[in-house]
């Protein structure tokens, strides 16, 4: 097993922690993982990804020019992966925003709106966990238990009352591709 | 196996394994891309553990010039800068070799000339590995292409300096300083009490303690023959190292027809390159020297005896290769693919660079 994939965004859009838990949950299910971020000097506002590779085996480059997965969070980041989805591979965007949508028809693409749940859930950091259960929905490449134990790993003591709401956003996310 | 086993970006384990080490000392001043060792020392607050001392100096100019007094004094001390920084602490690393004290530099490095970029590069090569600051000196320059080498070689690097007496450098790229991945630290080592210092490092300056000849650190020498003599005795320390600690690694060389040399994290994304091209028959290896001084010369010139080509591939406008062409003495055909300014080939790039030279891979 091996899935190679890549969260764009802009900065500030939670694609860097996205990565990371989905690392650790890797970690957890004691997978081999790699989490390259690139990123520019600004903290918000500038776009940001994150390659994060997970695989039974050991991993040579960090560094990729095709996924198997792509999640995508602004137009840059769509213009910019669209092409790079492997044949047959998944693309997971955000719509809100996008003008020009994917055309990809040799790949599986879905749309969530992860902005719009998120206001649901009248929290909007919980975004980046939306998109990661609506991720795991259509590629299960770690379990949810692991996913939680990474959170509670990656998640400073006093946010620990917040997994539960983390839980449900993931719950969530999964609900919107089902 | 879970409670072993920690996901870290390689700055990150960099910091823990010199708290592990027992290091005495680190002096450093915060530089992108490679703040998250001081951070992260800063974090731990070894002081009230190990003792360890963490410092921010007001520059990289005081942070090796403290490294020089510990390091005179036989304690274990380091820092760590990104190019531009190490740009600014040559002076220092030349009167620590001239001096004969061990200490541990790290440069993880980010995209030049100048101020440049924060993005990876490997373009300190020649810095590191031909001097740098004034004189005729080396270090011994350690370049890990994983995080687990990153925190492996903290280890490595403060032994060899304590064997031999001299600087050790890890040379790493933006990359491997900034991304996650598995790894094991060591495990904790006490540091080493007053009493061991004099004994394992008679030469530190440490009090007399009953001696009756003071040492002295230091890299001046007025007097033209005995100056000849140090550097002679500098020599002979660096062909024993030369002897004795070349590190590499090889992988798919039995039977290629063409060799790839990458070091760091490139070595990995040429590794993906080869195993793609082997996948489509193509007969392509790769050596990934660890130790960038002393070069792996030897695998190469053997190697040069049976393969048609080498492409060497880095993070600058073409360093090492110059010292894979005196290693194979100039007998088969090198080039160089190369991405500079903090940009970084994919594994489709090594390969088209493969095919751009090499007439009969396609």
């Amino acid at each position: 097993m091996k899935e190679e994939i890549i969260i764009a965004g802009f900065g500030g859009q939670g694609v860097l922690s996205m990565g990371k838990i989905l690392a650790y949950a890797g970690l957890m299910n004691n997978l081999e993982v790699t989490w390259m971020p690139a990123y520019g000097p600004e903290q918000r506002g500038g776009t940001a990804n994150v390659t994060v590779i997970l695989s039974d085996k050991a991993i040579s480059s960090p560094v990729l020019d095709s996924f198997d997965t792509a999640v995508v969070l602004n137009q840059q980041s769509l213009d910019k992966f669209e092409s790079k989805v492997k044949p047959g591979g998944t693309l997971l965007y955000d719509p809100n925003g996008i003008h020009h949508l994917p055309t990809r028809t040799d790949i599986t693409v879905k749309a969530v709106d992860a902005m719009g749940a998120a206001i649901e859930l009248k929290n909007s950091k919980t975004y980046n966990m939306i998109l990661l259960g609506a991720l795991l929905a259509m590629r299960p490449v770690v379990d949810t238990e692991a996913v939680v134990k990474a959170l509670r790993k990656t998640l400073p003591e006093r946010h620990h009352h917040l997994i539960p709401l983390n839980e449900q956003a993931i719950e969530k996310g999964r609900s919107l591709v089902q | 196996m879970e409670e072993d086993v920690k996901l870290m970006k390689g700055n990150e384990a960099l910091a823990h394994a010199a708290i592990r080490y027992g290091a005495d000392g680190y002096f450093g001043y915060p530089i992108t891309p490679q703040s998250e060792v001081l951070e992260t020392l800063e974090e731990q607050m070894p002081w009230e553990t190990t003792g360890m001392v963490v410092l921010q100096a007001e520059s990289e100019v005081s942070s090796i010039n403290m490294v020089y007094g510990g390091a005179a004094s036989g304690k274990a001390v380091m820092t760590s800068s990104s190019s531009p920084g190490i740009s600014l602490m040559q002076e220092g690393i030349s009167y620590l070799a001239a001096s004969d004290v061990p200490a541990l530099v790290v440069n993880v490095m980010r995209g030049g000339p100048g101020l440049g970029t924060i993005q990876p590069s490997q373009a300190d090569y020649f810095q590191a590995t031909k001097g740098g600051g004034h004189g005729d000196y080396h270090m011994i320059v350690l370049a890990p292409a994983t995080v687990q080498e990153m925190a492996d070689f903290v280890t490595l690097g403060f032994d060899l300096a304590f064997k031999y007496r001299c600087v050790s450098m890890i040379l790493a790229d933006g990359i491997v300083g900034q991304m996650m991945e598995k790894v094991v630290l060591p495990p904790q080592r006490p540091r080493r009490t007053d009493e061991e210092i004099r004994q394992q490092c008679p030469w530190a300056i440490t009090g007399k303690h009953g001696r009756k000849h003071r040492n002295i650190c230091t890299s001046l020498e007025m007097e033209s023959p005995k100056m000849e003599e140090n550097n002679l005795r500098f020599q002979a320390v660096y062909d024993e190292i030369a002897r004795n600690e070349v590190r590499f690694e090889q992988y798919y060389t039995e039977d290629a027809e063409y060799v790839i040399v990458a070091f760091g994290t490139v070595a990995r994304i040429c590794l993906k390159a080869i195993e793609e091209a082997r996948e489509a028959g193509l007969k392509i290896g790769l050596v990934r020297p660890i130790t960038l001084w002393p070069f792996p010369k030897q695998v190469l010139a053997d190697l040069a005896k049976r393969v048609k080509g080498m492409l060497v591939v880095e993070l600058n406008a073409g360093q090492m290769i110059e010292d894979v062409q005196l290693a194979v003495n100039c007998s088969i055909p090198v080039y160089h693919f190369g991405r500079m300014g903090g940009m970084i080939p994919n594994p489709t790039e090594v390969l088209d660079a493969l095919k751009l030279h090499f007439n009969d891979i396609k």
